[in-house]
């Protein structure tokens, strides 16, 4: 996949070359991309003047940075305590039954990637299922329906 | 120059060092694994913990990590440090039983057997490699990466790294990545070759009564007599 170079540029001279703001940078271009693509992150390294190694490692760290392409809309189920009490489990069978994918996996018309966590700090709401930054709680399985179906729609036009 | 106790006596260390830099420049060894001469201390394999601190308040800290302060208590051999000393090396054999430096840190606290499954890792994630790589061979080739459960050490994307100039540093510092000690083969996970006995004086004495390296020499002197 080839990846505008410029564009990473363009971020790393906007934080003027300061290493500290390195997870501020990738956050940029996981904006930008959609995910942190190899060339990437090398472009910074090479940008900022430290060891690729430092980024990769920065980079593989955190979960919400992926150096895999994700689909357009992050699917997010909460499997913590509150939320699996309350049938998360069955919430992200739903899930993974509709669309068609495991754990970290995208759909393959790359609208969807599915990732768990273990709680949002929102409990009340479990069973919670965050799409695209969206928070839906109380979910149910008849309901995971209705919500992808509304991103689709969404994402397609 | 700072004013200190070590196990109930005054000593003196200099601005900036650290516990196990003053302990062994009064002679008292303490064992280590992550700790390297030349190395950035690391704090990983917590096998150099000392005491510090008097009654409910004492802790436990990594002495290679720890700086030496005005007026610090500090005992490097009572029966806490001890205990805990041992549970990491039990936990060091059951991830790399197949490392002759763990092995002869096992034999030399008289560790026997551990208590853990046994994983037969390849890695302890002492750092040690790493901090070689960068601070010693300016390679900066390689490093941690992912977190928790999945951390490793590796070159970026996993694939050979530009940085690298295979200068073998890396391996050499290694305390895993080696040949077993080639003693007679055990029963169990301990290679139990070297002499295993219990330190006498911990049964009868919060603290260790002498600071023989490795402990129960004292013992194995007395075998030897037999
Ligand atoms: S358990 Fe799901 S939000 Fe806390
Ligand atoms: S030597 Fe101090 S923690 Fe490893």
């Amino acid at each position: 996949m080839d990846v505008d170079l410029k564009k990473v540029s363009t971020i790393v001279d906007k934080y003027q070359g300061a290493g500290g703001a390195l997870i501020a940078i990738l956050q940029d271009i996981q904006d930008e991309f959609n995910y942190l693509p190899p060339d990437a992150l090398k472009s910074v390294a090479e940008k900022l003047k430290i060891p690729l190694i430092n980024v990769y490692s920065m980079a593989t760290f955190y979960k919400s940075f992926s150096l895999k392409p994700r689909g357009k809309y992050l699917v997010t189920i909460c499997l913590g305590t509150a939320c699996h009490v309350r049938g998360a489990k069955n919430i992200l069978g739903e899930v993974k039954k509709r669309l068609n994918v495991k754990r970290g996996e995208t759909t393959e018309d790359k609208m969807f990637t599915l990732e768990t966590v273990n709680c949002l700090g929102a409990c009340a709401l479990g069973p919670i299922m965050v799409v695209d930054g969206e928070y839906h709680g109380q979910m149910a399985t008849r309901k995971v329906d209705a919500v992808l179906e509304k991103y689709k729609s969404k994402g397609e036009n | 120059m700072l004013k200190l106790k070590l196990n109930g006596v005054d000593v003196q260390a200099e601005e900036g060092w650290t516990l196990l830099e003053t302990a062994r420049f009064y002679g008292l060894p303490i064992p280590t694994l992550c700790h390297y001469e030349g190395l950035s201390p690391y704090g990983a394999c917590r096998l150099c913990l000392v005491e510090i601190g008097t009654g409910p308040n004492a802790k436990l800290v990594s002495s290679c990590t720890y700086p030496a302060e005005e007026g610090l208590e500090v005992r490097t051999h009572t029966r806490r440090v001890s205990a805990a000393r041992k549970m990491v090396v039990e936990l060091l054999l059951a991830t790399c039983p197949d490392s002759k430096t763990i092995q002869d840190l096992a034999a030399s606290m008289e560790v026997q057997k551990t208590r853990f499954k046994v994983r037969h890792d390849d890695c302890i994630l002492c750092g040690l490699c790493v901090r070689m790589c960068s601070e010693q061979m300016s390679g900066k080739a390689i490093g941690f990466v992912n977190r928790g459960e999945t951390r490793k050490i590796t070159t970026p994307f996993d694939i050979r790294s530009e940085e690298c100039r295979l200068c073998g540093g890396c391996m050499y510092i290694c305390p895993a990545c080696q040949l077993r000690c080639q003693g007679p083969d055990a029963p169990g996970v301990v290679c139990g070759s070297c002499l295993n006995v219990s330190p006498v004086c911990l049964e009868e004495y919060e603290d260790a009564l002498c600071y023989l390296d490795p402990c129960c020499q004292c013992l194995k002197e007395e075998v030897k007599k037999k």
